[in-house]
């Protein structure tokens, strides 16, 4: 059930569904060429919106808008400076944001085929279509933008029956999102990981995991004369150009296929059995997608790390364990109002080992990533989309924090043994180890990258009133 | 603390004067000409700062037109045994520069003794955290190295018999024995804690309460008359969290995340009236008290990110000046003072202008997210030159490391403790 005030129809549609039937799907990022054009294009493009429907749509279109792009569409600079600062600097941005999210060495977004410079995407467009549908509606969609838009990429996807490139089922971990907006959260300590999160930490406008609004353009009515805008719930005599919106974060994530497995067989010295089992270490999952901490007879994603602190069943270092730590608010011990003071003072020792890693609920994304192989330059990886309310404290905290840091956890010289890069401030950080209980850590060393950064952008994913407000209102 | 008053024509040219000692934007080369901070032997942490008045046009949201405040250099480091010897040290190192940096300041004479002169402008620090207390700059370096020694030769195949993990652990013990003895490893014993200052710690320890105690009956009368004023000002104090500037934010941004550790300075008018002034000074002498007692042992309450933080109450309790270095990014750091430390935080900076509204002191404020970050990174302050002892270290290397120190002693006692040290490696 879906509370009547949250208006489905105002939000695309990609915040609520993953458009699994839509198997094919393509994205264009483009630059504005022409500004009356584009504007009257974007205004009229039939955008799907988030509204259950019986059977799913032929062609879904989604639209966002870049920082840059919203000034080429002739947005007032005033309200671009508005939306978050992350969003208004970008992505490619170099040397502060790039160092904090592992856009270094190989990942630097100077070589970059898109997404940086004069190849930074004004609009983004997703298109999906159900099975054999896609060429024609791609078409059309081209041919429409064609005087409007120059093409900087064209990033096609494949379907790959959700198993990535290296080979493991993706997908799985996704938040629950509350569509009802009821969830309330307070000052109060959420004591036990859930998969449960609130609205507004990934649509702009709704209460969030704090109880609180996310900082989004809140305008004055007056700016808004033809009240397109709904008014801020939060505060009423604002209109709220982000409520029903989103931020998209798209990084185009290149991976090495070929050498991620050469590399395993060689440190498990071609043992079939151990290489299985070195993989599924460094990814926190075996292929079919089974969490190395145990679900049980569960979902694969209902599980968490309570039960394994130390990383014995799933190396604190993995990648499932480092992308979601599904961390509560306080480190585990019993609830108690004196247990719980002990431990918000620090005098609990077990406790403290296990207090590392910040609370996940604060720190969640959904994904939206397709696949892609392009066969004839033998390139492939992963179009990662993750959406947020707060690309600072979401996407960029779990890349910065967890993903590329060389000190998750209390780790020391190892980042994502997956995604990261190398070469980190700390230094080197090549390594991946696996903590035992009978044994000295297993520890391997000299990981080379095996994920490239190959473009991205942080792009606004608009409400449809707030889309049309901006191309026709402002 | 070194505070000292700038000659306003000479602003620029200290300006860049202190960029010149940096390898990268804001981190010191420890070499630098100017103030040559690794060869101060002691020094774990050290920063030059700029502190200008920005903040006091805050005051107006208090109906106060304030009066201006003139910029000042601030020096502060972070250094084992007394501050005294510390300050003598730099002194030593560093004369040249010094009389180069404080020749920009109002009262700094050519001839002058620059020690006595840094003496006088010592500001008390109000709360000092150390992280743990008796780590020192040389043990770090020693624990690190022995780490390191360790990491590449522990054998990491499974225990096949009984006792192995004991064997293992006395190859590697006989190996460190053997490494000090040809002088590749230095293990320096570490020497006792001065008596005198653990009488004057136990007699602090007991002082303070004895004294709450004694004047009991006075505060007792006032606290429903502090609370109720509390309650008062809590509801009326205007809050002023506006966005930080984008250019501010991008300087901030600019000097940060080369280490795995930042660090991170800030400033800020107290409210106005004799009240918040007096709640102020009550609250960091009783955090003050805590870190000395309490808090010094590897963590501060939940938090195990800070190496060192400092309180610093400036120009008659009219502004508070806060320096702290921490691991990770300033999100994250930003993240674990709301969700762990957020009522830590509210008992001092609520009494700072604008905070994000607390009620009873310990909620609210903090964890007002939005508010909070912006009033946060809006009250920080550029580091222009920023040290540190051990580049790449992190505390919890530092802990790892040091557990693996202490481990040497004891760890081939029984397999359960050898292989418990081997894990640690």
């Amino acid at each position: 059930m879906t509370a009547p005030r949250v208006d489905l129809a105002d939000i695309q549609g990609l915040l609520r569904y993953g458009y699994g039937h839509h198997t094919e799907s393509v994205f264009l990022a483009l630059r504005v060429r022409d500004r009356a054009a584009a504007r009257a294009w974007l205004a009229r493009a039939e955008v799907a919106n988030a509204v259950p429907q019986a059977s799913p749509p032929a062609t879904v279109l989604q639209v966002a808008l870049g920082a840059e792009g919203l000034a080429a569409l002739g947005v007032a600079d005033d309200i671009t400076a508005s939306f978050s600062p992350e969003f208004v600097a970008g992505m490619a941005d170099p040397p502060e944001r790039s160092r904090r999210l592992g856009d270094t060495g190989a990942n630097d977004p100077a070589g970059w085929p898109w997404g940086t410079g004069a190849r930074t995407a004004h609009v983004l467009l997703l298109l999906y279509a159900l099975p054999g549908g896609l060429g024609a509606f791609e078409q059309a969609i081209q041919a429409q933008c064609a005087t409007a838009f120059d093409l900087v990429a064209r990033l096609p996807t494949v379907d790959m029956g959700g198993v990535e490139p290296f080979g493991f089922t993706d997908g799985i971990s996704q938040p629950a999102v509350d569509w009802t907006d009821t969830r309330r959260m307070g000052e109060d300590k959420v004591l036990r990981y859930g998969n449960d999160v609130c609205l507004g930490e990934f649509v702009l406008g709704y209460r969030n995991e704090y109880g609180l609004y996310t900082d989004r353009p809140l305008l004055d009515p007056q700016r808004d004369p033809q009240a397109l805008l709904a008014r801020a719930e939060d505060q009423p005599d604002k209109a709220d150009l982000g409520r029903n919106g989103s931020y998209l974060v798209l990084r185009q994530l290149e991976q090495d296929v070929t050498g991620f497995w050469r590399w395993v067989d060689a440190a498990t010295q071609g043992d079939a059995t151990e290489r299985e089992l070195l993989a599924a270490a460094m990814v926190g999952r075996t292929k079919s997608g089974e969490p190395l901490a145990g679900c049980g007879d569960r979902a694969l994603n209902a599980f968490d790390f309570d039960a394994d602190p130390d990383g014995l069943r799933c190396p604190l270092g993995a990648h499932v364990r480092r992308a979601n730590p599904r961390t509560a608010d306080m480190p585990a011990g019993t609830g108690g109002r004196v247990s719980q003071l002990v431990r918000t003072l620090g005098f609990d020792a077990t406790a403290r080992r296990h207090d590392l890693v910040a609370s996940a609920r604060l720190h969640r994304l959904l994904r939206r990533g397709r696949e892609y192989r392009l066969a004839a330059e033998g390139r492939e990886g992963l179009h990662f989309v993750a959406l947020n309310a707060n690309i600072a404290r979401q996407f960029e905290f779990v890349q910065a924090a967890w993903i590329a840091s060389a000190h998750f956890n209390g780790l020391s010289g190892e980042v994502d043994p997956l995604l990261g890069t190398r070469s980190t401030v700390a230094g080197c950080a090549d390594a991946f180890s696996r903590p035992s209980d009978d044994c000295p850590n297993r520890r391997e060393t000299g990981l080379p990258q095996f994920v490239t950064v190959r473009g991205g952008g942080y792009f606004f994913l608009p409400g449809l009133r707030a889309l049309r407000y901006l191309m026709e209102g402002s | 603390m070194v505070v000292a008053t700038i000659v306003p024509a000479r602003e620029a040219g200290l300006r860049e004067l202190l960029q010149s000692m940096n390898a990268q934007a804001g981190n010191a080369d420890p070499g630098n000409p100017v103030l040559p901070f690794g060869a101060v032997e002691t020094l774990h942490y050290a920063r030059l700062v700029l502190i200008d008045d920005a903040m006091q046009a805050d005051l107006k949201v208090c109906g106060i037109t304030p009066a201006p405040i003139p910029t000042r250099l601030v020096l502060m480091g972070d250094c084992d045994g007394p501050a005294a010897d510390c300050l003598a040290a730099i002194a030593r190192v560093g004369e040249a520069g010094l009389r180069r940096l404080f020749g920009h300041c109002e009262d700094f004479e050519e001839g002058a003794d620059v020690l006595a002169w840094m003496r006088a402008h010592d500001q008390p620090v109000a709360v000092n955290f150390i992280c743990r207390l008796g780590r020192t700059v040389r043990r770090v370096r020693e624990d690190h190295a022995l780490w390191c020694a360790l990491v590449a030769r522990v054998p990491r195949g499974p225990l096949d018999t009984p006792g192995e993990a004991q064997r293992r652990c006395r190859a590697l013990l006989d190996f460190v024995e053997a490494e000090r003895r040809a002088g590749r490893l230095v293990l320096t014993d570490e020497r006792p804690t001065p008596l005198a200052w653990q009488l004057a710690n136990v007699l602090h320890l007991v002082a303070l309460p004895a004294l709450a105690l004694l004047l009991a009956p006075l505060w007792l009368v006032a606290l429903p008359f502090a609370l109720l004023t509390l309650r008062r000002l809590e509801k009326t104090d205007p809050e002023w969290c506006p966005r930080p500037d984008p250019a501010a934010l991008r300087a901030l941004q600019g000097l940060e995340d080369f280490d795995v550790t930042n660090q991170f300075s800030a400033i800020g008018p107290v409210k106005p009236g004799w009240f918040r002034r007096l709640l102020v000074r009550a609250v960091l002498t009783a955090i003050q008290y805590t870190c000395r007692h309490i808090f010094h042992r590897g963590y501060l309450a939940r938090v195990q990110t800070i190496h060192f933080a400092r309180w610093v109450v400036l120009d008659d309790t009219a502004r508070v000046f806060f320096a702290s270095n921490y691991d990770g990014g300033h999100e994250a750091y930003m993240d674990d003072f709301i969700n762990k430390v957020g009522w830590g935080l509210n008992l001092v900076f609520s009494n700072g202008v604008g905070w994000p509204r607390t009620s009873w002191l310990l909620f609210g404020g903090a964890k007002k997210e939005p508010d909070f970050k912006r009033y946060q990174r809006r009250h920080q302050i550029p580091t222009q030159v920023w040290y540190k002892a051990y580049p790449g270290l992190t505390l919890t290397d530092l802990e790892r490391a040091g557990r693996i120190r202490d481990g040497l002693r004891g760890a081939a006692r029984s397999e359960a403790s050898a292989l418990a040290w081997l894990r640690l490696i």
